[in-house]
C-alpha cells in the first residue's frame, strides 16, 4: 500500500469524485419529453446514479489502497467488509453492459478465447472485460480475491475459477447445499464452518484482522438495508404502485453491490420516503394502471427501457418480480446473536437455492399480495437455474390462482439470443388474452 | 350488405376470408407473400372481392393477423395470430379447447375455455424447427413435391431418424443419408417424426384437453396429423382448408368492433 496511493483515493474520494458530478450536473441537460402514459418521474434516480457512478468511479483508484475483491450477488459479502474489501460485483457490472447494449462485444471477447455460446452472457461479459480490459464504466480495478456463492447457480464456481487462474489470486467459493426440502442441521454445520475457514485467508490478503464486534455491526446494517428493500418493494402493493418493477430493477443496484454499507441504508431510507409521499399523494408510475403484472427472472437488460414503454402505454404496470424480491426474501434470518447461523440460513434460503415448491409458494404468495393480473416470464438462455421449471410453474399458478402468463425467450444482456418480432407476437397476444378476461 | 374481411399475413402466404354479419363465408383467397407483404394483402384482397362478387365498399372493417399484419395499410385493428386462430377454430369447431397451428415459420399449441377464449398458450423458440418451412426445405432437397411428402411418409414401412432438429443441419444429415442410399420415404418419415416431437413438446407445456383441433397449411399434411394423432392417442379435427382458419378468425373478430 504506497502513500501515494492512499493520498489519491482520498483526494478522489473528497474532491474528483464531487466535483465531477457537479460538473455532469451543470452540463445543459436535454430536456426529455416524457409520454403521457407514465407518471411523473421519480427524484431518486438522480442519487441512484451519483452513487452508482461514485461507486464505479472510485474503484479504480482503489487499487493498492485497499484490498478488492470481486464477488457474487449472493455471496456473504458482510464477512468481507469485516477487512475493508471495495467490492465490484461482475453481475451488476455485467447488467450495466446489458443495459448499454455492450453485451455481444464482451461476449465476444470471451468467446474468441473458447468460451461457448451456451454459458452464462453475464459470466461471458465479465471474462471479456477481464481479458480485454473493456468496460463502459472505464476501468475495473484488478481484484486481490474473488469471492462467490453457488447458492445462485453452479456457474458462478467455474467462471470464477478461470478468473483465478487468469489474475493468479486466492479464490473462496461458498458452497451451499440446494434444498430439495427442508434445511439440514448438517448443512448449517457444514456453511458454519466454511465461514470460519475463509477468515484466516481474508486476514492474509486484507492484511487486517477478524473483528467479531465489526462482523455483527456489518450484519445488522446490511439486514437494515434488506428491511428498507423489503419495505420499498411493498409500497408497490398500493394502487397505484408508486413505481414500476424496471425502475426497481435499477434501484436494486446498491443491495446487491453496496450491503453492509451504510450508503445502502441511507439511499434506501430516501427512497421510501420518497415512494411513501407518491402513495399518499396517490401518484402512480404510470398515468392509468389498468393491470397489474409480476415478473420472472433476470431483467432483460437490453429490453428494460423498451419494455417499459411497452406495458405502460397499454395501462398495464409490474408490480412485483421475483427477482427483486430475492434481496429481500430472506432477510428475517439474519440475527446477530447467531451471524454465522443465520447467515447460512439467510444465504441458503434464497429462492434459486430452493426447491420448486418453494417457488410456486413464494408466487403464489407475491400475486395475492401485490393483486397481480398477468404473469410475463423471461426464459433467460443465460440462467438456467432461473429458467428450469417456468413452463410448470406457469401451467400450475394458470390452474392454482387463474392468473395467465406468458413465456418470452430472450437473454440478460445478449441480445443476439432474442428474436424482437417473435417476442412482440406473444407479447400482444398475451395482452389480448388478458383484456379479453376483464 | 355489411361484410368483414379478415388477413392473414403470413410469411409464406397471405389469406383472405370475407364473411357478412352472421358470419357465413362469402368468400376467401390465397396468394403468396413473396417480398412485399402490401402487394400480397391487396391481391388477396382483390381476388377475395372477385370469388364473391362484391364491392370493396361493402366491407365495414377488416383484421390483419400474421407477420405481416403492420403492414397492412387499410387494417382497422390488428390481432395475432393467436386469438385469431383461436376464434377461427373455435367457430369450426365449437368443441375444441386446443388448437395446434403449425404455420410456415412458427407453430403454436393455444389451450381456450369453454367460450373459446384464449386461456394459455405456447409457441415454438426463435428458429424454425418443427415448422412448414422445415417440410418445405426438406422436400426440395429430396426432390417430392411438398404435397405429396405427407403420403410418402405413410408409406414408409420403417423410419430414419433426423437427430438434428435445426433446419440448416437437418438438412445437411438429410444430404448425407442419401449419399447413404436411405429409401427417400423412410426420411421423409423420420422428419415428419421430428416436427411432430418437437409440436408434442410444446403441447405438454400448456397441456391438453378435448377436442384437439389443427389449423395452418401443415394440417393439410396426413402424415404429420396421423402421427400426431398417434402420439396424442386421441383424434385431431382439421377442417378442408386448415391454412384459411387465421384468416377467418380474423374475419369473425372484425365483426366484433
Amino acid at each position: 500500500m504506497s502513500f501515494l496511493g492512499v493520498a489519491r483515493y482520498a483526494l478522489m474520494r473528497d474532491i474528483g469524485a464531487p466535483a465531477l458530478f457537479r460538473i455532469m450536473e451543470g452540463r445543459k441537460k436535454r430536456e426529455r419529453q416524457i409520454p403521457s402514459y407514465f407518471g411523473p418521474p421519480m427524484d431518486s434516480l438522480s442519487e441512484l446514479k451519483r452513487i452508482m457512478m461514485r461507486h464505479y468511479y472510485l474503484a479504480r483508484y482503489a487499487e493498492g489502497v485497499k484490498p478488492i475483491a470481486w464477488v457474487t450477488s449472493g455471496a456473504p459479502v458482510e464477512l468481507l467488509r469485516v477487512f475493508d474489501f471495495y467490492t465490484i460485483y461482475p453481475e451488476n457490472h455485467g447488467a450495466l453492459c446489458g443495459a448499454r447494449r455492450k453485451g455481444p462485444e464482451l461476449c465476444e471477447e470471451a468467446e474468441s478465447r473458447g468460451y461457448d455460446q451456451d454459458l452464462c452472457s453475464y459470466a461471458r461479459v465479465d471474462l471479456g472485460v477481464a481479458f480485454s480490459g473493456k468496460t463502459p464504466v472505464g476501468r475495473l480495478p484488478k481484484p486481490d480475491l474473488l469471492f462467490a456463492s453457488n447458492n445462485i447457480c453452479q456457474t458462478v464456481a467455474y467462471w470464477y475459477k478461470v478468473l483465478a487462474h487468469h489474475w493468479k489470486i486466492p479464490l473462496i467459493v461458498f458452497d451451499t447445499p440446494y434444498n430439495f426440502d427442508e434445511i439440514s442441521e448438517r448443512n448449517i454445520d457444514y456453511m458454519i464452518r466454511q465461514m470460519k475457514e475463509m477468515v484466516p485467508l481474508l486476514e492474509r490478503v486484507s492484511g487486517k484482522k477478524y473483528d467479531e464486534g465489526k462482523f455483527k455491526d456489518i450484519l445488522l446494517l446490511a439486514k437494515e438495508a434488506s428491511l428498507l428493500w423489503g419495505e420499498v418493494l411493498s409500497t408497490m402493493r398500493n394502487k397505484p404502485a408508486p413505481m414500476t418493477i424496471f425502475e426497481a430493477f435499477g434501484h436494486l443496484a446498491p443491495i446487491v453491490s453496496l450491503r453492509g454499507l451504510p450508503v445502502a441504508i441511507q439511499y434506501y431510507q430516501s427512497l421510501l420516503k420518497e415512494l411513501k409521499d407518491r402513495v399518499d399523494r396517490g401518484i402512480g408510475a404510470i398515468a392509468q394502471e389498468r393491470k397489474r403484472l409480476m415478473w420472472d427472472n433476470i431483467a432483460i437488460w437490453f429490453k428494460v427501457k423498451d419494455f417499459s414503454h411497452l406495458f405502460a402505454q397499454r395501462g398495464m404496470n409490474f408490480v412485483t418480480a421475483t427477482y427483486t424480491n430475492a434481496w429481500a426474501e430472506t432477510t428475517p434470518y439474519m440475527d446477530e446473536s447467531h451471524p454465522l447461523e443465520s447467515m447460512a440460513k439467510a444465504y441458503s434460503l434464497v429462492i434459486l437455492n430452493n426447491n420448486l415448491n418453494h417457488r410456486l409458494r413464494l408466487m403464489e404468495r407475491l400475486i395475492g399480495e401485490y393483486e397481480v393480473d398477468g404473469l410475463v416470464v423471461h426464459s433467460a438462455r443465460s440462467c438456467k437455474p432461473y429458467s428450469v421449471g417456468q413452463y410448470d410453474l406457469k401451467r400450475l399458478l394458470l390452474d392454482r390462482v387463474s392468473v395467465p402468463s406468458v413465456v418470452i425467450e430472450a437473454d440478460i444482456t445478449d441480445f443476439r439470443a432474442y428474436s424482437e418480432e417473435q417476442a412482440n407476437t406473444r407479447l400482444e397476444a398475451f395482452f389480448e388474452s388478458l383484456e379479453a378476461r376483464q | 350488405m355489411k361484410l368483414f374481411l379478415g388477413l392473414d399475413v403470413g410469411s409464406m402466404s397471405t389469406e383472405a376470408v370475407l364473411v357478412n354479419e352472421e358470419g357465413v363465408v362469402l368468400g376467401q383467397s390465397m396468394t403468396l407473400t413473396g417480398s412485399r407483404s402490401v402487394v400480397a394483402a391487396e391481391t388477396a384482397l382483390l381476388h377475395c372481392l372477385a370469388g364473391a362478387g362484391v364491392e370493396r365498399e361493402s366491407i365495414v372493417r377488416c383484421v390483419a393477423t400474421g407477420y405481416g399484419r403492420v403492414s397492412v395499410p387499410f387494417a382497422d385493428r390488428r390481432i395475432t395470430e393467436i386469438s385469431c386462430h383461436g376464434a377461427g377454430a373455435f367457430a369450426l369447431f365449437p368443441n375444441t379447447r386446443t388448437v395446434i397451428d403449425i404455420g410456415g415459420q412458427d407453430s403454436k399449441v393455444i389451450r381456450m375455455d369453454k367460450s373459446g377464449k384464449v386461456i394459455d398458450f405456447a409457441m415454438n423458440d426463435k428458429c424454425a424447427a418443427g415448422t412448414g418451412r422445415f417440410l418445405e426445405v426438406m422436400a426440395d432437397k429430396l426432390d417430392v413435391p411438398l404435397d405429396k411428402m405427407g403420403a410418402l411418409a405413410l408409406e414408409a414401412r420403417r423410419e430414419v431418424p433426423i437427430s438434428s432438429v435445426c433446419t440448416v443441419f437437418a438438412e445437411s444429415e438429410v444430404v448425407s443419408l442419401l449419399a447413404q442410399d436411405h429409401p427417400k420415404e423412410e426420411i421423409v418419415k423420420g422428419l415428419h417424426r421430428s416436427i411432430v416431437n418437437r409440436t408434442w413438446a410444446m403441447i405438454r407445456s400448456v397441456g391438453i384437453e378435448d377436442a384437439v383441433t389443427m389449423t395452418g397449411g401443415v394440417a393439410k399434411n396426413q402424415g404429420v396429423v396421423k402421427l400426431l394423432q398417434d402420439k396424442l392417442g386421441r383424434p385431431i379435427q382439421v377442417n378442408e382448408e386448415p391454412q384459411m382458419v387465421g384468416a377467418l378468425g380474423a374475419a369473425l373478430l372484425a365483426r366484433e368492433a
